[in-house]
C-alpha cells in the first residue's frame, strides 16, 4: 500500500498531478450545478411575486 | 428526413433538449473516469525510462488536448453567432471558456509536476509551455472581456473577435516541438494520414485514449448544464422561461 502510494520516487508529482485535476473536476461541477439551482431558485420567486402582482 | 438543426440554434427548444441529454454524458464520463483512472494506477506498466513519473501522461496529454479543441469549438460558436447572428452561438462560446481556460491551467500544472522530475524543472520558457501559457491568457481575455461589456450582442462581437483571432496560437501550440527545438518531448500520439502512429504499449495508448474521452464527455455535462444557466439568465424576460418557471413550482 505504502509503496503503491510512493510511486516509486515520483510520489509527490503524481499525486499532486492527480489531486489538483481531481480538485477542479469536482469543483466545476459543484460549481456549475449549485449556480444552476440558485438561479432557478431566484428567477421562481420573481416569477411569482410577479404573479401576485397582477391578480 | 432532413433535420432541421435551425430549430435547436432557438434557446427555447435547446434548453429543455440540454437537459434530456446531459446527464447520459454525466454518466457516461464518470464511467469512464473510472475505468481509465484504474488502468492508469493498476494496468499500464512501469514505463522503461521515466519510470512511474509518466503516469501524470494520463491526464496531462488529456488536459492539453481539451485545452486546445475547446478553444477550437468556442471560436467556432463565436464564429457562427457572427455569421448567422443565432443568440445560442454566443452563449455555447460563452459556457466553453470556463472549462477550456481550466483544462489549460490543469495541462500547465500537471507539466510543471511532471517536469520538475524528469527536466528538473518546473518551468522553461521554451515555444510549446508558452504558447500554451498565451492560451491561458487567450481564454481569461475572452471572459474577462465578454463580462466587462453590459450589452450581450457587443460583448458577443468583441470577445467573438478575440477568440478569432486567437486562433491562430493552436497550430502553434500543437506543432512547437516540431517547429522548435524544444525541451518539450515530441508527440507520443501522431495522427497523419489518416492513420494513427504511437510511440507508447497498446495497453499505454488505450489508457489515454480513454482518459481523453473521459475528458470530452465531462466537457460536454458540464458545459451543457452551464449554457442552460446562461439561456436562462438571457431569456428570464421571455414567456416561454416565464412559463417554464410556473409550471415547475
Amino acid at each position: 500500500m505504502a509503496e503503491f502510494f510512493a510511486m516509486g520516487t515520483h510520489g509527490a508529482y503524481i499525486w499532486g498531478s492527480y489531486g489538483v485535476t481531481a480538485l477542479f473536476m469536482v469543483g466545476e461541477t459543484i460549481l456549475v450545478l449549485r449556480h444552476k439551482r440558485t438561479l432557478l431558485q431566484r428567477l421562481g420567486r420573481m416569477v411569482r411575486l410577479n404573479a401576485e402582482e397582477q391578480r | 428526413m432532413a433535420i432541421n438543426w435551425f430549430k435547436y440554434s432557438s434557446p427555447a427548444t435547446f434548453y429543455p433538449l440540454a437537459g434530456r441529454i446531459s446527464p447520459w454524458f454525466a454518466g457516461a464520463a464518470a464511467i469512464l473516469l473510472v475505468v481509465g483512472l484504474y488502468m492508469s494506477f493498476f494496468v499500464a506498466p512501469t514505463d522503461y525510462k521515466q519510470g512511474e513519473g509518466y503516469r501524470i501522461i494520463f491526464i496531462h496529454v488529456p488536459a492539453a488536448w481539451m485545452s486546445m479543441v475547446i478553444y477550437l469549438v468556442m471560436a467556432g460558436w463565436a464564429a457562427a453567432g457572427m455569421i448567422w447572428r443565432t443568440r445560442l452561438s454566443s452563449m455555447m462560446a460563452t459556457a466553453l471558456a470556463p472549462t477550456g481556460a481550466m483544462f489549460t491551467f490543469l495541462a500547465l500544472w500537471t507539466g510543471a509536476l511532471w517536469g520538475k522530475p524528469m527536466w528538473g524543472t518546473w518551468w522553461v520558457w521554451d515555444a510549446r509551455l508558452t504558447s500554451e501559457l498565451i492560451l491561458l491568457f487567450l481564454y481569461i481575455g475572452f471572459m474577462a472581456l465578454e463580462s466587462a461589456i453590459d450589452d450581450p450582442r457587443r460583448a458577443a462581437r468583441a470577445s467573438g473577435l478575440l477568440a478569432l483571432v486567437g486562433v491562430v496560437n493552436i497550430p502553434i501550440i500543437y506543432y512547437s516541438v516540431q517547429w522548435w527545438n524544444t525541451l518539450h518531448q515530441g508527440s507520443s500520439i501522431k495522427f497523419d494520414g489518416g492513420g494513427v502512429q504511437s510511440s507508447m504499449t497498446d495497453i499505454m495508448l488505450w489508457t489515454l485514449l480513454i482518459m481523453a474521452l473521459a475528458c470530452w464527455l465531462y466537457t460536454i455535462a458540464v458545459v451543457l448544464t452551464r449554457v442552460r444557466s446562461i439561456i436562462l439568465e438571457r431569456e428570464s424576460g421571455s414567456v416561454w422561461v416565464k412559463e417554464m418557471l410556473q409550471e415547475k413550482k
